[in-house]
């Protein structure tokens, strides 16, 4: 492919924003216009969910870096709605078309609204993706909820919860599975990071689902009816069930695409529904679908920062015509902060038939957690305990047997554990 | 950073100023940069990085600093000069 040309990014987040940088650093010198559905320029998610909410950091102070000159042009406050890869043609939110030599695919995904739209509508029911989702949530937790009820217990619901503890506000997690996490963590795990939320009064009630939400009479949101029967007052909710992928503007390009993501091979190029992968298209970060070398091909699109970058990165350079070097086979990893403590995760655990506490000891809260599968090491966990991490992403990315580390002076001896995630 | 009342107004763009991204899946808590710059670097607990993502354009010989003296190499760091960005 030339150096010229107009090449399009759907997506003007982290990925979008680190794959531009790419394909310039790579030496593509042509038109280049990111797309962006937000009217604001690519901003750091990670501070969302934590201290955006605390007050820390403002909405306007979470702007990315922008580490090369782009000379782009920017179409942001206007989604992607269409694609025609045959005229090879973008149609955009605002009656516009915008053709395109290269195109990458960096939509990521948006909130997982609550599914009874009504409800969802309530005054006080929040979801949190955007940085105007965080900015929203701020403004209503300085407003002195007289509790905030969380739906979700995954790793954005734990987040919040931290945060409105730090605030002193009375928060509730409601999440179906038996402790927070388990199902990315297990029930060993997950039963951590429940004590550790309950240190800080957060209150849990695992187990049991949101059946409604009711409001006062005014529509402002007042308590949640749960499948239990129990009743929990709470005037202000975050509904934190996870993410769907954006990938509807996709429907008749002929792409294989669903709510999973775009698919695409193992260097990032899109796949047609034929199977054939298309050269001028490449997709990353959360909205792409692609084979994990370390995982048998395994097909996983990865919410995670650290992945973005590292696709995006894949991405552009592709896009530019460089050699990309060899299939995107990145380790996944990555991190939360919640209650004081920092979760760093390396590798997937999904699948994992083994568990064992590698280094430290979990009732101290420092400890690292290693996940097995076939024999096979697939996972790492580490709770304020990162140092030991990167030893264990090498054992993971070398697929090693199971435990990898045994007998290190600072290692107890290892009992082999199961991880317990709760039944699909 | 520590007076949550002198974060920057919240206008669209900050047309002057550093830009601030830290990697956390790199960073392992060395905490050299709250050495090098503890204005806008602390850590909060043993691991937990805190950092100011859009510290005024007068920290910008403390945070290069920071980026210099961390082990890892996780700071970015753009400066934002009268540009609209």
């Amino acid at each position: 492919m030339s150096a010229n040309g107009h090449a399009v990014i759907v997506g003007a987040a982290l990925a979008g924003l680190r794959g531009a940088e790419a394909m310039r650093r790579a030496g593509f010198s042509g038109r280049l216009t990111l797309v962006g559905a937000e009217p604001h320029r690519p901003y750091d998610r990670p501070h969302l969910s934590k201290h955006m909410l605390t007050g820390e950091v403002s909405a306007a102070a979470t702007a990315l870096p922008n580490l090369v000159p782009l000379d782009a042009e920017w179409r942001l406050g206007t989604a992607a709605t269409g694609l025609d890869r045959a005229n090879r043609r973008l149609s955009l939110a605002d009656g516009t078309t915008l053709p395109y030599d290269r195109l990458l695919i960096a939509a990521g995904t948006r909130a997982r609204p609550w599914p009874n739209p009504a409800e969802g509508r309530l005054r006080g029911v929040h979801t949190l993706r955007t940085r105007d989702d965080a900015a929203a949530l701020r403004a209503a937790l300085v407003a002195g909820p007289r509790r905030v009820l969380i739906i979700g217990g995954g790793f954005i619901g734990c987040e919040v919860a931290s945060a409105c503890r730090t605030l002193d506000l009375p928060v509730t997690i409601v999440e179906p599975g038996p402790v927070p996490l388990a199902r990315v963590l297990g029930r060993h795990l997950g039963a951590v990071v429940a004590a550790l939320h309950e240190a800080r009064g957060v209150e849990l009630r695992s187990g049991t689902k949101v059946e409604r939400l009711e409001d006062d009479g005014s529509g402002r949101v007042a308590r949640a009816v749960l499948s239990d029967g129990d009743t929990i007052e709470a005037d202000l909710v975050v509904v934190a069930l996870g993410a769907v992928r954006n990938t509807e503007w996709l429907e008749g390009s002929g792409l294989k695409a669903d709510e999973g993501g775009v698919d695409c091979n193992a260097y990032g190029q899109v796949l047609g529904e034929d199977g054939r992968a298309d050269s001028a298209i490449a997709a990353a970060g959360d909205v792409a679908r692609f084979p994990h070398p370390l995982y048998d091909g395994r097909r996983v699109a990865l919410e995670h920062w650290g992945h973005a970058v590292a696709q995006a990165e894949h991405a552009g350079r592709l896009l530019a015509g460089a050699d990309p070097g060899p299939a995107y086979a990145e380790v996944p990893a990555f991190w939360s902060a919640q209650g004081g403590i920092t979760i760093k995760s390396v590798g997937l655990t999904e699948g994992a038939d083994a568990l064992a506490i590698a280094q430290g000891d979990p009732k101290a809260g420092r400890f690292l957690a290693v996940y097995g599968a076939k024999g096979r090491c697939i996972a790492a966990v580490s709770f304020d305990s990162g140092r030991w991490l990167p030893a264990y992403a090498e054992q993971i990315a070398a697929r090693a047997p199971f435990p990898p580390i045994r007998g290190a002076a600072d290692q107890g001896s290892l009992t082999i554990l199961d991880p317990a995630f709760p039944e699909a | 950073m520590s007076d949550p009342t002198q974060e920057p107004a919240d206008s669209e763009q900050i047309s002057e100023g550093l830009r601030v991204a830290v990697d956390l899946n790199r960073c392992q808590a060395y905490a050299q940069c709250c050495y090098a710059a503890p204005e806008h670097f602390v850590l909060q607990g043993r691991e937990a990085l805190f950092y100011h993502p859009a510290p005024p354009l007068s920290a910008r010989d403390a945070v290069e600093r920071a980026r210099l003296a961390c082990p890892v190499q996780a700071i970015r760091v753009e400066v934002v000069t009268d540009r609209s960005a």
